[in-house]
């Protein structure tokens, strides 16, 4: 079994640092890569462990301390893992107006965890996420891509939900 | 030079060909995210495999972009030579097969799928559609018409002829003297005269300037620039191609918005394709006009909207904004000039260059020529993407295109400008939409997003809901908006949890006021204004809560009340469901509720067949 944190692997032979090398290799020398680098790294890794922010920084010679900012500003990228299930709920405007905070609740308390957090049992995040682009279908989630819309009746949630379980 | 004209008209001529379905029929699928998001891919998918199962020669099954009317997705068109066009909606793949059958082999429209209440309208195309009928789809033409995948679809309807144009038989100067002229104001929210930015920065003098297109669509309710990406790639990148040529830039950046993968992905495939045909790259049209464009991902931060936030984004750095001047026009990426424009407004332009400025002229008002596209979300029946000439009302976007709130409940107010606008209420609806008019009733035109509220909903939660959205996007740098929005927003918080009082509204507004005056950029210069047009137009529902400790429309949950009506019929079901056991009484007698134990979870109220339980 592979450490998951990425810690204390031989970077040498783990090919998701050799990917990230190699993609570093591919981009280094042009201008403005940091972003694209750790876009890449969150691509590989799901989510950027301290180690592979240490990496990035050998690599690329951009600071740890820049790096660890960027990565905490922007919300797409993560430094703790992520479920092995994601829900996004989406509180666009005009799912909001429409009930997409009951959504929420309900799923907050199906799953007992809050927002931008990870069940104990590592099969679910819950993240509150803009505008999915199906206004059409509010109020809307997405669960790994698929999209459940018109959940104004909230009780259909614990069903959906178990279908990911098994 | 000419050769190069004379390849793209020959070119042209067979993709009209094919666009035009004469020699087959031709089917396509709505395929913008909102599509897919109801299960487009899966009808697609069937299709293709349904007609090749079929052994059906002569029939293309294409993926388009938004055809604008959310509500009917999936939607299925059929061209057939010499025929009107049949437009299915509502599609499934169980659907499919039996339009297959039915329609494509034995040539019986099925008329069940189509659009039309009853059998007489049936089979009405959706170009029928009152919905329609106002709307002038200008940037929108393309969308829901051509195959975004296919850089032929956008050649056979003009595509990169602007270019072309411009590049062999203009000056820079004239490209520029044109977008002066047709008045082309900026679609990303302020409408700053696109003309004049561009004039800034050619006539500064660098060894290298930039074009930006501005994708990082953040407003929450807005998506027309997604849907021009995802359904008309190629109109902005010859956009951008033709105001690189203006300003003398021979690179461009397209930054865009990580959240939105269906556009990132067909704007990879046009630059490739425009690549390859030659459009893009070196000696364009046989010019000495050298032009590359680049994609850029965004990574989940509403602030890189703003231009020098963006920028810093682009550069590798936290989205985080810097005071203006100079301005990007200037010292934008890297020190160098730098134009940065919003996808809708490039998506004008090359139909501007082929078509003159007196056209564009010709569409809206004075003082904002053209058209504007409006995201119509919320409490409305036809959700959708509709484009309209500057100068409509707000009426007849609402309730001709929109067709008013659904269920018959009372319209209360409209939204626009997202996070940095405001609400109009009834007495506005007949406000005629442009920049400066929407300026002047209190809100602002922003990009485009339009979100309908009905009596439903509580507009002290909705001046929350912004403001919280603010907060969590502030960048930080500056203090007036990293701590000013969040004291605000615990005031807000504060009233809504019916703790508030009148010295609460009086701080608001005065930090409000301040925030405005203060904030080093338009996102925190105009994060109060939700807040401010609220308390403006609604302020009887701020002191509902604060003074009366009540929510007219019942959504602030913490200050509603749930009770059992006389219609209680006594079946113990509501206190067998209650999690919090606050609700008492003997069969077949009325039930009560413990006002200090109910925890407003609503399960009563879900779970009573008579209707019985009421809230206020």
């Amino acid at each position: 079994m592979q450490n998951d944190c990425g810690c204390n692997c031989d970077k040498a032979s783990d090919e998701r640092y050799v990917k990230l090398k190699a993609y570093i290799d591919s981009v280094i020398g042009s201008e403005g890569i940091t972003m694209t680098v750790l876009q890449e790294a969150q691509k590989i890794f799901g989510y950027l462990p301290l180690e592979v922010q240490k990496f990035i920084s050998e690599n690329i010679g951009v600071p740890i301390a820049e790096l660890y900012g960027i990565a905490t500003f922007y919300s797409q990228f993560s430094i703790t893992p992520k479920g092995k299930h994601q829900i996004g709920i989406c509180l666009g405007t005009a799912c909001y107006v429409k009930g997409a905070q009951k959504v929420m609740d309900k799923i907050v308390e199906e799953l007992e965890i809050g927002v931008g957090e990870t069940t104990p049992d590592g099969l679910f995040t819950i993240d509150a996420t803009r505008c999915l682009g199906c206004c059409g279908l509010a109020p809307v989630m997405m669960i790994d891509g698929d999209v459940y819309g018109k959940l104004d009746d909230v009780n259909v949630i614990p069903a959906i939900l178990e279908k990911y379980r098994n | 030079m000419d050769k190069s004209i004379n390849e793209l008209n020959q070119l042209k001529a067979n993709a009209v060909k094919n666009l035009e379905a004469t020699e087959g029929r031709r089917i396509i699928v709505g395929m913008a995210s909102c599509g897919i998001s109801a299960g487009a891919r899966a009808v697609l998918e069937k299709l293709q495999e349904e007609v090749a199962a079929a052994g059906l020669d002569n029939v293309q099954v294409l993926p388009t972009g938004c055809v604008g009317m959310c509500i009917y997705e999936p939607i299925v068109e059929i061209f057939e030579p010499g025929k009107e066009k049949v437009n299915y909606i509502h599609m499934n793949p169980d659907r499919v097969s039996k339009v297959v059958s039915e329609h494509l082999v034995n040539g019986r429209p099925v008329k069940e799928y189509t659009l039309g209440e009853d059998e007489e309208s049936k089979l009405k195309n959706l170009n029928d559609l009152q919905f329609y009928k106002k709307q002038k789809r200008n940037v929108l033409k393309n969308c829901g018409f051509i195959n975004p995948e296919d850089i032929n679809d956008y050649i056979a309807v003009d595509g990169y002829q602007a270019l072309a144009k411009a590049v062999t038989k203009m000056t820079p100067k004239e490209v520029i003297d044109i977008m002066k002229a047709s008045g082309l104001r900026g679609r990303g929210g302020a409408g700053f005269p696109t003309g004049l930015k561009w004039s800034f920065a050619a006539a500064n003098e660098a060894d290298q300037k930039y074009i930006i297109c501005n994708a990082d669509e953040g407003d929450p309710g807005a998506f027309m620039d997604r849907s021009i990406l995802e359904g008309d790639p190629h109109s902005v990148l010859e956009a951008m191609a033709i105001s690189g040529y203006a300003i003398g830039a021979s690179k461009g950046y397209i930054y865009v918005r990580a959240e939105y993968p269906v556009a990132v992905e067909r704007l990879k495939i046009a630059i490739n394709q425009a690549k390859e045909k030659g459009f893009i790259g070196k000696n364009i049209f046989g010019s000495d006009f050298d032009f590359d464009i680049e994609i850029r991902l965004g990574a989940g931060a509403f602030v890189c909207g703003e231009e020098t936030a963006l920028i810093a984004s682009i550069e590798g750095k936290r989205g985080m904004s810097r005071n203006k001047p100079p301005f990007p026009a200037n010292k934008g990426l890297w020190g160098k000039p730098t134009i940065i424009n919003n996808v809708e407004t490039l998506s004008n332009i090359p139909k501007i260059i082929l078509n003159g400025p007196e056209w564009f002229r010709s569409m809206g008002t004075e003082k904002s020529p053209g058209t504007k596209v409006f995201a119509l979300g919320g409490k409305i029946n036809n959700t959708g993407l509709v484009e309209v000439p500057m100068g409509i009302t707000l009426k007849e976007v609402i309730y001709d295109i929109g067709g008013g709130c659904p269920n018959g409940k009372a319209f209360k107010a409209v939204q626009t400008g997202g996070p940095s606008g405001g609400c109009l209420p009834v007495e506005d609806l007949d406000v005629p939409i442009d920049f400066d008019n929407l300026v002047a009733a209190g809100s602002m035109m922003g990009s485009g997003g339009m979100i309908v509220m009905d009596e439903d909903n509580c507009m002290v939660d909705i001046a929350r809901f912004f403001l919280d959205f603010t907060v969590d996007e502030s960048c930080g740098k500056c203090t007036p908006c990293r701590e000013g929005t969040k004291r605000m927003l615990e005031i807000l918080d504060k009233i809504t949890q019916g703790n508030g009082t009148m010295e609460d509204l009086a701080v608001l507004e005065d930090l409000a006021e301040n925030i405005q005056n203060t904030s080093l950029c338009a996102l925190g210069q105009t994060a109060p204004n939700p807040v401010l047009s609220t308390m403006k137009l609604f302020k009887d529902e701020y002191l509902a809560h604060v003074v009366d400790k009540r929510c007219p429309t019942g959504v602030c949950k913490a200050l509603l009340r749930y009770f059992i009506t006389d219609a209680c019929t006594g079946c113990t079901l509501c206190a067998k469901k209650c999690p919090a056991k606050a609700i008492t009484g003997t069969v077949k007698e009325k039930h009560y509720i413990d006002q200090d134990k109910c925890i407003k979870c609503g399960v009563c109220m879900d779970n009573c067949r008579f209707n019985a339980i009421i809230k206020k």
